[in-house]
């Protein structure tokens, strides 16, 4: 069997931008004993569909010894085991050559926690739902066989329902009494509260009246109510636990091995956290920084994409400072750890996203705010009714039985069903535009926007330099011409051997070709060959010494034979396509427009004022982003952070609302509301949509609170049966379902 | 209709494997990944892990 080795690095579907790669190392101590097999469990990221799903399998299963490679597409979870002598590393460096992210999965307590929680709801879920379905056949016999059934038969039938919902009551009903009791031990109610007085209430006058032999038992609306009640809490627990799995993700990356430098120059690997700051590191060639550390020698290209969004690697020299996540590309560098892996910019931006999440948490929603109204209002009006109708004359069981049908009647079906029904339409119209929604609750905050912040790399540029212009002497060479193929492919055949993405879209260009002999690279410098005795340089201009007459300035790389002049070639990070338009539709809507990118402030700059844009900040760090937003935040602002790089994510996490495009690293993409692929013009439209959605989330509620007028007067006056109970149920849910449908027409 | 007596206990026995199979189901962790068998069954090269 033969390892399926592709050609292109990533996602086989371009779903996902490859991952950088990075030597792997450390991973033994995340190695389990399974009977006379090992096992480790890694994070994969960056695999988007079935060509990566088998490219990745195969690869691992090639490996020798391996007995069994199965990742879960869903979470990117990969458990791998194995027998006999092969590493765990070599396992990692395998996956990350395919051009994947992979990091070892940590022991994460919360992860199993809300796995368990989804597993048991959807169980909840699953009972509930055999249940209403069984008492539903049951209800309708006796609705049906009114005036004709004996009581005898009823009173079977009412009995067989109860022994049907009284499991259900007591397993599915857990979830909704556990919150309900949880909220009032800390003297506050929430919508459980009414919801757990309801079913029991509900379930108590359906026993009561099934001994007594009565006509009316409202089992089937118990077990109704709780059906649908835990489809919407099983959706939601889905979405948080997916959440959670993108923090969880960002901690994986930070466990890791680093090369310690010990007094007698030795090298030791420890675990990222035991470096203290002023301990002496080694970085080499492919390795991922893990502390944040000031290098003290060596002359390296570095790729600082996930700390500043930035796509060309720098080059760092003796006395700089680099950051955490950042990857060593060409020759080793020596530096002194600044401070303790916990400090570190990474986990730093773990921080942010936390404190994000928890703003967000807070963010009062109209469901909300629906609830703090619905809560003292239905618990006033039923306990109105009991006292009211015993002054009248009524015995205890008989009043009870009224305020217990008038908490059922006003049921928070329609409540719970105008906001997440709204949701999922709008979500569903807006993923058929290629735009998929990461939480519902986006549409409220996206509504509100009135700024959008736009990061500039990846997200009003496309982030891959691509060739401009080649120029030679000052004189611009014609791209089509065939000096300048010549050009090209010269230059092509020495920039085939390296990892600069200045070469790799100078190749792309040049298509394919010969690599020459020799070719070798010099960090921060370029790539050097000896051609016929002659030097042939591609790099930097400094070191082809060429000359800067007529340079045009812009990423370039320039090319020196040795005998006519170097050759330049230009590149450009080109703007989104249709970014102007869909700008100009949102600066008629009003919307405040400003560019915070981490890039140099001439080419922030320039690129301003190409769109159209006055406000913009350039250089700025992660957390100068965050105090950016926080301070459009005093001002009242609700912004909207547009962005792609890991250092986006803190912002992402701490706007009002937050959009990622789908190239974008997995963490912002996590941090951010929703997701669009294809070009800015799918801004205008989310903007648009969520409006629309929020205007109908509120007719819902206004919906349901008019059938709440027309059912609470049939209820007091204790007019309520278990078919009018029933019927009202679901004609409000269907009102409420129907309008929310709406959102699908576009106009 | 007397024979309701024997239908009901059948129906609800139906419905009963029915749950079991679902929880069944969830239990081996037939729920974990919606995506990838999807894909997995394009796949027909003999050599897939198992």
């Amino acid at each position: 069997m033969t390892a399926v080795v592709p050609a292109l690095p990533g996602c086989p579907s371009g779903l996902a931008p490859a991952a950088a790669r990075d030597t792997k190392r450390g991973y033994s101590g995340f190695v389990r004993n399974v009977g006379d097999e090992r096992a480790i469990d890694l994070i994969v990221r960056g695999a988007k569909c079935g060509g990566c799903l088998s490219k990745i399998e195969k690869s691992v299963f090639a490996l020798q010894g391996v007995t069994q490679a199965r990742l879960n597409l869903s979470n990117g979870l990969m458990r791998v085991r194995w027998t006999g002598e092969l590493g765990a590393d070599r396992i990692a460096q395998t996956i990350s050559d395919l051009g994947y992210g992979v990091a070892a999965q940590a022991a994460d307590p919360g992860a199993d926690d809300k796995a368990r929680e989804e597993r048991s709801l959807m169980i909840s879920m699953g009972i509930a739902g055999f249940a209403a379905a069984n008492i539903m056949l049951l209800s309708v016999s006796v609705w049906a066989g009114h005036g004709e059934m004996g009581e005898a038969t009823r009173k079977t039938l009412h009995a067989l329902s109860g022994i049907i919902a009284l499991p259900v009551l007591l397993f599915s009903g857990r979830h909704f009494f556990r919150s309900a009791w949880a909220a009032l031990r800390k003297g506050h109610a929430n919508m459980d509260v009414p919801i757990s007085l309801a079913l029991s209430l509900a379930f108590g006058v359906s026993v009561f009246e099934t001994i007594r032999g009565g006509e009316h038992a409202y089992f089937d609306a118990v077990v109704m109510l709780c059906f649908f009640l835990l489809i919407g809490r099983f959706l939601d627990a889905r979405l948080r636990r997916q959440a959670h799995a993108a923090a969880n993700a960002l901690a994986a990356m930070q466990i890791s091995a680093v090369t310690r430098l010990n007094d007698n120059g030795s090298a030791v690997s420890v675990a990222a956290s035991d470096i203290a700051a002023g301990d002496r590191i080694l970085l080499a060639p492919g390795e991922r920084a893990m502390v944040d550390m000031r290098i003290l020698t060596g002359i390296s290209d570095v790729d600082e994409s996930l700390v500043t969004g930035e796509s060309l690697p720098r080059t760092f020299s003796p006395g700089m400072t680099l950051h955490a996540g950042a990857i060593n590309v060409t020759g080793p560098l020596r530096g002194e750890a600044l401070k303790v892996a916990e400090e570190s910019l990474l986990s730093q931006i773990g921080e942010m996203l936390e404190a994000g999440e928890q703003r967000r948490s807070a963010y009062r929603r109209i469901a909300d705010r629906a609830v703090s109204i619905y809560v003292p209002f239905v618990h006033t009006t039923a306990v109105l009714a009991c006292v009211g109708w015993l002054l009248l004359g009524a015995s205890l069981p008989e009043a009870l039985m009224i305020a217990a049908a008038t908490l059922i009647i006003t049921c928070p079906c329609a409540l719970a069903l105008a906001a997440p029904v709204a949701q999922v339409v709008a979500a569903g119209r807006l993923f058929r535009k290629g735009v998929y929604l990461r939480s519902g609750d986006a549409f409220e905050r996206l509504a509100d926007v009135d700024h959008i912040v736009f990061d500039k790399t990846g997200t009003l540029t496309l982030g891959t330099p691509k060739l401009e212009g080649i120029q030679q002497n000052g004189c611009p060479v014609p791209l089509e011409s065939t000096e300048a193929a010549a050009m090209l492919a010269d230059a092509a055949s020495m920039a085939r051997v390296s990892h600069h993405p200045l070469s790799r879209a100078l190749v792309a260009i040049a298509g394919p070709g010969t690599v020459l002999e020799g070719v070798h690279e010099i960090a921060g410098r370029g790539l050097e060959a000896e051609v016929d005795g002659q030097v042939w340089r591609l790099g930097s201009a400094g070191w082809t010494g060429a000359a800067a007459k007529g340079a045009l300035h812009g990423p370039s790389l320039w090319l020196d034979q040795g005998v006519a002049p170097a050759v330049q070639f230009r590149f450009v990070d080109d703007v989104q396509p249709g970014a102007a338009e869909a700008l100009e539709t949102l600066r008629d809507q009003g919307i405040g427009l400003e560019i915070v990118s981490g890039d140099q402030n001439s080419v922030v700059a320039s690129l301003a004022e190409a769109l159209g844009i006055s406000d913009w900040t350039g250089e700025a760090t992660p957390q100068e982003k965050v105090a950016r937003l926080e301070r459009l935040r005093a001002d009242g602002h609700r912004v909207l952070m547009v962005g792609d790089g890991l250092n986006d994510a803190g912002a992402l996490s701490l706007a009002h609302a937050s959009l990622a495009p789908g190239a974008a690293i997995d963490i912002s993409q996590s941090a951010s509301d929703a997701v669009y692929s294809g070009g800015l013009e799918a801004i205008p439209v989310i903007l648009r949509v969520a409006r629309k959605t929020r205007s109908v989330m509120r007719q819902n509620f206004a919906l349901a609170a008019a059938y709440n007028v027309v059912a609470v007067p049939i209820a007091v006056t204790g007019h309520v049966t278990p078919l009018i109970a029933a019927i009202a149920m679901s004609l409000s849910s269907i009102i409420v379902t129907l309008n929310a449908m709406r959102l699908q027409i576009e106009n | 209709m007397t024979i309701i007596i024997y239908l009901i206990p059948v129906a609800l026995a139906l419905g009963l494997l029915g749950l079991g199979a679902f929880v069944w189901s969830i239990r081996s962790g037939q729920f974990d990944d919606m995506q990838g068998p999807a894909y997995r069954i394009l796949d027909n090269d003999d050599d897939t892990p198992a």
